[in-house]
């Protein structure tokens, strides 16, 4: 086939098409992703008992925020991706100012912390679980968020399928924060930020051979 | 912003609303730029720039959904002919031969549109025995609608499928046909 009937062929017919499909694409992924992932933490979690006096005290919104902050960057990053051509701009710095406020938190509580309770401020009493729930509820979102860039045309496959993971552990996080009772700031620091980093690297590995086009 | 990018970004929009003449003289003047570009960049493989513009205007079309308004329209092409090139380069000649040659930096968008050459090759692979192979159900919709110029309407009276069928044909077999040349090299 000639090119230029390769072109009569693709003009022909009804060529208009929806002008913002990612806008649509990621509403839909994200809103029944977070549905998947409250569902999941109702059922086998549950809200905390103290959640309406937790939220009087300011260490309640921290934990809300730094994995609001970072779906707050992940989610503009990774619909940029799933566009080509479209720039990061300053995302990275956006994306690293939560985790940084975060870090600076834990360290000045560790510093002002008896040595022998840094220990606990750090493991907390629920580690495990927080590190395999935010990765357990992370699989509902991740999977929307791959489905919507699998319809979009990404071109930088790493990149994309680390920000489909990052907007999926973070979102995660966010949900896990209301049935969660830590509440130091060395716990949110490490368990956290791991918790979402997993999905992040998860996503980074199988960006290329999953999202091609 | 050059002339160039102005009146092909006008002529796409005009298609994206649905005017499939404009969208005709967007794919033709956008195949001559892309045929400059990836003729330069494929000085080694001359025999591969015809396929690679037609898997190239193949995408833009499967993909023109993405295309924003908002956007330059050279970074939008750019990223997609270079995506396509990378992709070729490595089903020809595996991983490591790559970084080295296509390091490529943000300076050169702007010349995509800069130079253009109407001189068409042949290609090798011909896509119309590719549209052969795709299934009834995908094949029947674009020999009807794209090829013979019938509507959907009357396409769908024709092979008894509804006109949503029909245009999901469409639109599966135009991917399933850029799936099939990714596969086969």
């Amino acid at each position: 086939m000639k090119t230029d009937d390769l072109i009569s062929l693709l003009a022909a017919g009804p060529v208009a098409v929806e002008t913002d499909a990612v806008t649509r694409r990621y509403s839909s992924a994200l809103g029944w992703g977070a549905l998947g992932a409250l569902f999941l933490m109702t059922i086998l979690l549950g809200v905390r008992p103290d959640f309406w006096a937790a939220t009087a005290l300011p260490m309640f919104w921290i934990k809300l925020g730094v994995p609001g902050a970072l779906a707050a960057g992940a989610l503009p990053a990774a619909m940029r991706l799933s566009t080509p051509g479209r720039r990061l701009g300053r995302l990275p710095v956006m994306l690293a100012v939560p985790v940084a406020a975060i870090w600076g938190l834990a360290v000045l509580a560790l510093a002002r912390a008896a040595p022998g309770e840094r220990e606990a401020l750090v493991f907390g009493s629920t580690w495990e679980s927080c590190l395999a729930y935010v990765a357990l509820l992370s699989l509902p979102l991740f999977a929307a968020a791959l489905w919507a860039m699998k319809g979009l045309a990404p071109t930088r496959l790493v990149l994309a399928g680390a920000a489909s993971g990052l907007l999926a552990g973070s979102v995660a996080a966010l949900v896990y924060a209301l049935h969660c009772p830590e509440m130091d700031a060395p716990f949110l620091a490490t368990w956290y930020l791991l918790g979402i980093f997993l999905p992040t690297v998860a996503g980074a590995l199988i960006g290329p051979p999953l999202l091609r086009w | 912003m050059n002339s160039a990018e102005a009146r092909l970004r006008e002529l796409l929009l005009r298609g994206l609303a649905g005017d499939g003449t404009s969208y005709g003289r967007f794919l033709e003047a956008l195949s001559t730029h892309l045929r400059a570009y990836l003729r330069k960049r494929l000085a080694r493989l001359p025999d591969d720039v015809e396929d690679l513009v037609q898997e190239s205007l193949l995408a833009v079309h499967n993909q023109r959904h993405t295309y924003a308004a908002d956007q330059p329209l050279t970074a939008w092409v750019h990223a997609i002919a270079h995506y396509k090139l990378v992709d070729l380069l490595r089903r020809r000649a595996g991983r490591e031969a790559l970084h080295a040659t296509l390091d490529e930096t943000a300076e050169d968008e702007p010349g995509l549109f800069v130079a253009s050459d109407a001189d068409a090759a042949d290609a090798r692979r011909d896509l119309a025995v590719l549209l052969g192979r795709l299934p009834e159900r995908m094949r029947l919709p674009i020999e009807h609608v794209k090829i013979e110029g019938l509507s959907i309407a009357e396409a769908a009276r024709r092979t008894g499928m509804s006109e949503a069928a029909v245009k999901v044909g469409i639109h599966r077999g135009l991917k399933a046909l850029a799936g099939m040349i990714r596969k086969k090299p």
